[in-house]
């Protein structure tokens, strides 16, 4: 499975969705994850790749990890398996 | 009903080891928070945090009593030797009866939660010291302070995370209002600096990788610390019989659920909270000189709490004065209310308001006077000091000057 295909499972999953429903320009806001279900997602996300995200909750829009939409995880989650393994 | 008054009060943080350390370092706007000395440091990402540094149990505790006492207690205890000592009050026999402790913890024993769990999952030891039990219990605080001073009246701990101490001193000054007791010690004390306690905190990803900024635009969450508060609460005539040194009157408390989210904050919750220790002290919103704020540092409460006092207080909300000492002490977590008690009891004795420090850039969704990094002189009659916790529990108290 791709990185992309693993990211858009977690998502389904936090969101309590089909994988079909999860599109890529979708916000977590609009898939109904709201701030918890955010670093409940970071988390599932660092234990499946083994990786670790750089997030602080106080100021999401301030972190290197861009979670504006399903598109810019999946981004910064390849960038960040290609890094860190 | 009887008037409730705080004739002793006792500490141990980041700050000092004592009340008057403790006043100076935020009369000076100290920062108590530095890089953590902890066992397996680099294994944790968010390594700082405002830790007690040279308490040397040793020096005030005998072997026995060690084997017995986890560090909250060790910090519980130092905290009671003090307010007692100010109190200048004996527990006699005939008191004995009519006197009681409430405290406040979230976490309890969590040292010794985190060392035995070390031995036997991580040392793979199969056999523990036959004193973890009562060593980590939540109660154990209480119960060894009850010992200490012969109180043989209601005894108990509260456990609502960020505001158990505000519960706890709340809860006291009702018993002793109502007449149920004549005396009660209130406070409370957490020390979660621990690795596994670091952990669980990180992994919210709320905590901050430099420091504790409430208020200000740049703020990057909070900061964890620990210690102790405790106070001695009599009623106003027994005070006065005896002649003590009256810090302070509790004249108002009120507690509120928000039945919303187990972490984000809630602004109706707050405001009702606040308006509930005014209506219970009979003061107005213009009588109130000075808030404690809750002010962690994360996005989350900081803007609510301001909301809530812009809708709590109206227009007076730019006139009052509202600091957090997190910023220097950190977030003591159940013990976080009891210490922040100690800068209401500045603020009425002294006309000393302690400084929110960090902050270095206004955020428009905090536009009130803030106090930022200097500490003010100012009269003030009357205060409120705000705990609002995980779990939408909040408590509220309001003091007096005598």
């Amino acid at each position: 499975m791709s990185v992309k295909d693993k990211v858009i499972l977690i998502i389904a999953e936090q969101g309590l969705l089909d994988v079909a429903d999860v599109s890529l320009s979708a916000t977590l806001e609009d898939l109904g994850i709201d701030s918890l279900g955010v670093v409940e997602s970071i988390f599932a996300i660092e234990e499946e790749f083994d990786i670790e995200v750089p997030f602080n909750a106080n100021a999401p829009e301030e972190s290197e990890f861009d979670i504006s939409s399903v598109a810019t995880i999946i981004s910064a989650v390849e960038t960040l398996v290609a890094e860190q393994t | 009903m009887n008037r409730v008054v705080i004739t002793g009060a006792g500490t141990i943080n980041a700050l000092g080891a004592t009340v008057p350390e403790t006043l100076q370092a935020m009369r000076e706007g100290r920062l108590g928070i530095g890089p953590l000395h902890m066992r397996d440091l680099d294994r944790l990402s968010v390594k700082i945090g405002a830790q007690i540094k040279d308490f040397d149990p040793e020096i005030y505790f005998d072997r026995q009593k060690l084997a017995l006492y986890d560090r909250v207690t060790q910090l519980t205890l130092m905290a009671s030797r003090e307010a007692m000592g100010q109190s200048g009050l004996e527990i006699t026999d005939e008191l004995s009866e009519s006197t009681g402790v409430v405290l406040g913890t979230a976490a309890g024993g969590m040292n010794t939660w985190d060392d035995n769990f070390r031995s036997v999952y991580e040392d793979g030891k199969n056999r523990v010291h036959p004193f973890v039990v009562p060593k980590l219990m939540n109660n154990a605080a209480a119960s060894h302070l009850s010992m200490a001073y012969n109180i043989k009246g209601p005894s108990l701990t509260v456990s609502t995370a960020c505001a158990s101490s505000n519960h706890a001193i709340g809860l006291a000054f009702q018993m002793v209002r109502s007449g149920m007791v004549q005396v009660m010690l209130a406070g409370g004390a957490d020390a979660m600096l621990t690795f596994g306690g670091m952990k669980a905190w990180e992994g919210l990803r709320v905590m901050s990788k430099t420091a504790c900024r409430p208020f200000s635009a740049n703020r990057s969450g909070m900061v964890q610390g620990e210690g102790a508060g405790i106070f001695v609460l009599e009623t106003y005539e027994g005070a006065k019989a005896r002649g003590a040194e009256i810090l302070a009157e509790l004249v108002g408390f009120a507690m509120t659920s928000d039945a919303g989210d187990i972490v984000m904050p809630n602004q109706q919750g707050a405001v009702r909270a606040m308006r509930g220790a005014l209506r219970d002290a009979r003061l107005d919103p213009q009588d109130i000189g000075y808030i404690n704020a809750h002010g962690t540092g994360t996005a989350a409460n900081d803007k609510t709490e301001c909301a809530a006092v812009q809708e709590a207080f109206g227009s007076h909300a730019q006139n009052v004065m509202m600091s957090s000492t997190k910023s220097m002490h950190g977030h003591l977590i159940g013990g976080t209310g009891a210490v922040e008690l100690l800068v209401c009891l500045m603020a009425l004795r002294d006309g000393v308001i302690a400084p929110t420090i960090g902050f270095e850039h206004p955020d428009p969704n905090c536009a009130l006077d803030v106090v930022p990094n200097v500490a003010r002189q100012a009269k003030v009659t009357a205060t409120l000091s705000n705990a609002f916790a995980f779990g939408g529990m909040n408590a509220v108290l309001a003091l007096r000057a005598v």
